[in-house]
């Protein structure tokens, strides 16, 4: 059975999903121009780099973009749940840097059903939580001609198979265009 | 009943005020910058002993004297501080107005015996004024205009009824009057009050307008003068003592939401929106707990407010039980009532509230949007503002191609003008596929930014062939390689 990306992107909202580095920035930032509205980017205080509004004003329009810097993984998770709950913002980002108790990932699902918006953890490799509903690794891939090609992949999926696509972005339309469906 | 007028006068205000704050033995000006030269806009004594005046250029006056010391002057701090002695004045007559920019103006009729008798309480505001350090001059008299003339010309005292023939003596200058007047009299030979008052009234008057006499008049009490005493200012709090200790957090809420709705029905008639609210909850045994409230927004809508207060409520330990609550609007900003529409925005309100509920626990300031700014500097070209002070602005433009993210910049080892065949990064290795540039960004020179010391800049947009595309830069002046952000 093949599946299509669109069944999976953008990605089901009420639930919270992962999303591996290295280019987990841009698969956040492609979803929050799909879905529109609001979008809180939580990130903890201490990390050096920060998001380039200039870099993204391609994929979504830094307008609908709320920045929170929390002083540690705690103080984001509870900023997170009470935003999923709230159902203003229609995507919540949080960039985790230790892995999630079950219990913390349960929760931040069950906060994001109901408030019916979409939760996102950008994670480092290998530290995933069961509790997600999918989990994406994205990578960058080199191509002479086009500087927008990039490696999607499920390597975990609640309701639907894995796959993999090769992707690039279209900046005029704002739009994922599937090059062709990689070999697994 | 007649009136008696306390005039102050304080000389050296701006210079004075600063004075208080560091104490400074030498001679000492503020300086305001008027019309393109900077200018002494006030000084202390004993720079006015080295010969130096107002309004002289600030150049010469370091000329004339080398040690002297200066400061910015800042007028909008003056009048805040002649609002605080305006209120230290209160303690002398409940009718107490401000005189312009440097002066106060007090009518003490019927309070002067609470302090031993006018003499004695002239006494009393300077000794006051000199324990404070601040030069005053004081006139009394039966009219504001006799006060004033006598404040400003050194006479210490009027005695009693005797304004009339006192104020006579004064130069005509104490009349209040404009430079340009007062030397047109003294032209004509009339120096004194009781030169003017000899004039026949028609001819003054058709030579100088009625301002002259107009100011005689009130001088010499024909005329009356207001002094409209400065208003309290709207203090937004309420409170509600218990006849019984309450304990639970849905009681103190009941209690809350009393209180607010009296509040913003306040609120309400002044126009007014709380933007920050301190509930104070006494207990039994007399102490105090507070819980602060921060808003994204300026609000005055009860139903609103009230959820917002629930988690700091829930933290207060009730200890024996609370037994009063004061809820008080510390900030306040003017918030104009508005016209309902059947568009709404009931999301923007739901936001402001989430943001106002995010900032009680980590802090309103660190939920933050960014706001374009005008540069071509990469880390500059937009600004980081906290998101209840700011509105969002557009529209972005990506002139060129920019990183999605930025970091500090990294070194990485490379030689040459073009980017480096292989080089690692962050301990990976990289072999460069595809590079794009070079895009020059020369620093604002007319900022001083330590970051950009090692100056011009060439940026590379790299294709690695391992995948990642990143933007390196490279610094011709001080030849290196940096790593400065990563693209999608």
């Amino acid at each position: 059975m093949t599946t299509s990306f669109f069944q999976n992107f953008p990605l089901r909202t009420g639930r919270t999903h992962e999303i591996c580095l290295p280019n987990a920035q841009s698969f956040a930032f492609a979803l929050g121009g799909y879905l529109g509205g609001a979008v809180l980017w939580i990130c903890e205080d201490w990390i050096a780099g920060h998001i380039n509004p200039i870099g993204f004003s391609s994929y979504m329009d830094p307008q609908n973009l709320l920045r929170v810097k929390t002083k540690d993984q705690t103080d984001g998770l509870a900023v997170a749940e009470e935003a999923l709950r709230s159902g203003v913002v229609n995507l919540v980002v949080i960039e985790l840097h230790q892995p999630l108790s079950f219990t913390a990932g349960r929760r931040l699902q069950l906060a994001a059903q109901a408030g019916e918006s979409t939760g996102l953890c950008i994670i480092p490799e290998g530290q995933g939580n069961n509790a997600a509903e999918t989990r994406w690794r994205c990578a960058p891939v080199f191509d002479q001609q086009d500087s927008t090609l990039q490696r999607w992949e499920i390597t975990k999926n609640k309701s639907g198979t894995l796959a993999a696509w090769d992707v690039r972005w279209d900046a005029q339309t704002c739009r994922i265009i599937v090059v062709s469906k990689a070999t697994q | 009943m007649r009136r008696r007028v306390v005039s102050l006068w304080f000389p050296r205000l701006p210079s004075e005020r600063v004075g208080r704050t560091q104490p400074i033995d030498a001679p000492f000006a503020l300086i305001q910058h008027q019309g393109n030269s900077d200018r002494i806009y006030c000084l202390n004594a004993q720079a006015e002993q080295m010969g130096l005046q107002r309004g002289m250029g600030f150049s010469d006056a370091r000329a004339f004297c080398p040690s002297l010391r200066s400061c910015p002057a800042d007028p909008e701090a003056d009048r805040y501080f002649l609002r605080i002695l305006a209120r230290w004045a209160g303690r002398y007559c409940p009718w107490v107005g401000l005189d312009g920019a440097d002066g106060l103006v007090l009518n003490i009729a019927g309070s002067a015996h609470l302090f031993g008798g006018e003499a004695a309480m002239l006494g009393d505001m300077r000794l006051r004024m000199a324990r404070a350090g601040i030069t005053v001059r004081i006139g009394l008299g039966d009219t504001r205009g006799a006060a004033w003339g006598l404040a400003h010309f050194d006479r210490t005292m009027a005695e009693e009824g005797a304004t009339p023939e006192q104020i006579t003596s004064l130069p005509v200058a104490a009349l209040r009057l404009e430079e340009k007047t007062v030397v047109a009299l003294q032209r004509l030979g009339v120096q004194q009050i009781a030169d003017l008052i000899a004039l026949p009234r028609a001819t003054v008057t058709r030579r100088f307008g009625k301002e002259v006499l107009h100011r005689l008049d009130q001088a010499v009490g024909e005329l009356p003068e207001d002094i409209s005493p400065l208003r309290p200012p709207a203090h937004y709090g309420v409170r509600m003592t218990l006849p019984e200790p309450i304990g639970l957090s849905a009681d103190v809420m009941a209690g809350t939401e009393r209180l607010l709705e009296q509040l913003c029905s306040k609120l309400k008639k002044d126009e007014k929106g709380a933007r920050v609210l301190q509930l104070t909850l006494r207990r039994v045994d007399q102490a105090s707990q507070q819980v602060e409230l921060r808003l994204a927004r300026p609000l005055r809508d009860a139903a609103r407010i009230l959820p917002l207060f629930e988690r700091g409520v829930g933290q207060v330990d009730a200890g024996y039980g609370i037994d009063q609550l004061r809820l008080e609007a510390i900030g306040v900003e003017p918030l104009p009532v508005q016209q309902m529409n059947h568009v709404g925005n009931q999301n923007k309100d739901r936001l402001d509230d989430l943001i106002t509920r995010i900032g009680t626990r980590i802090g309103l300031e660190n939920v933050q949007r960014f706001l374009p700014a005008d540069s071509h500097i990469p880390e500059h070209s937009f600004i980081i503002a906290p998101a209840a002070y700011s509105t969002p602005e557009g529209p972005w433009l990506a002139q060129r191609p920019r990183p999605l993210h930025l970091f500090p910049p990294e070194a990485i080892a490379g030689i040459g003008k073009r980017p480096p065949e292989r080089f690692r990064w962050r301990r990976m290795s990289f072999a460069t596929g595809k590079a794009t540039g070079p895009e020059r960004i020369a620093p604002e020179w007319w900022l001083a930014d330590e970051n950009w010391s090692s100056g011009l800049r060439d940026y590379w947009k790299v294709d690695t062939k391992q995948g990642r595309r990143l933007w390196l830069f490279y610094t011709p002046q001080k030849p290196g390689w940096f790593v400065q952000g990563e693209f999608a």
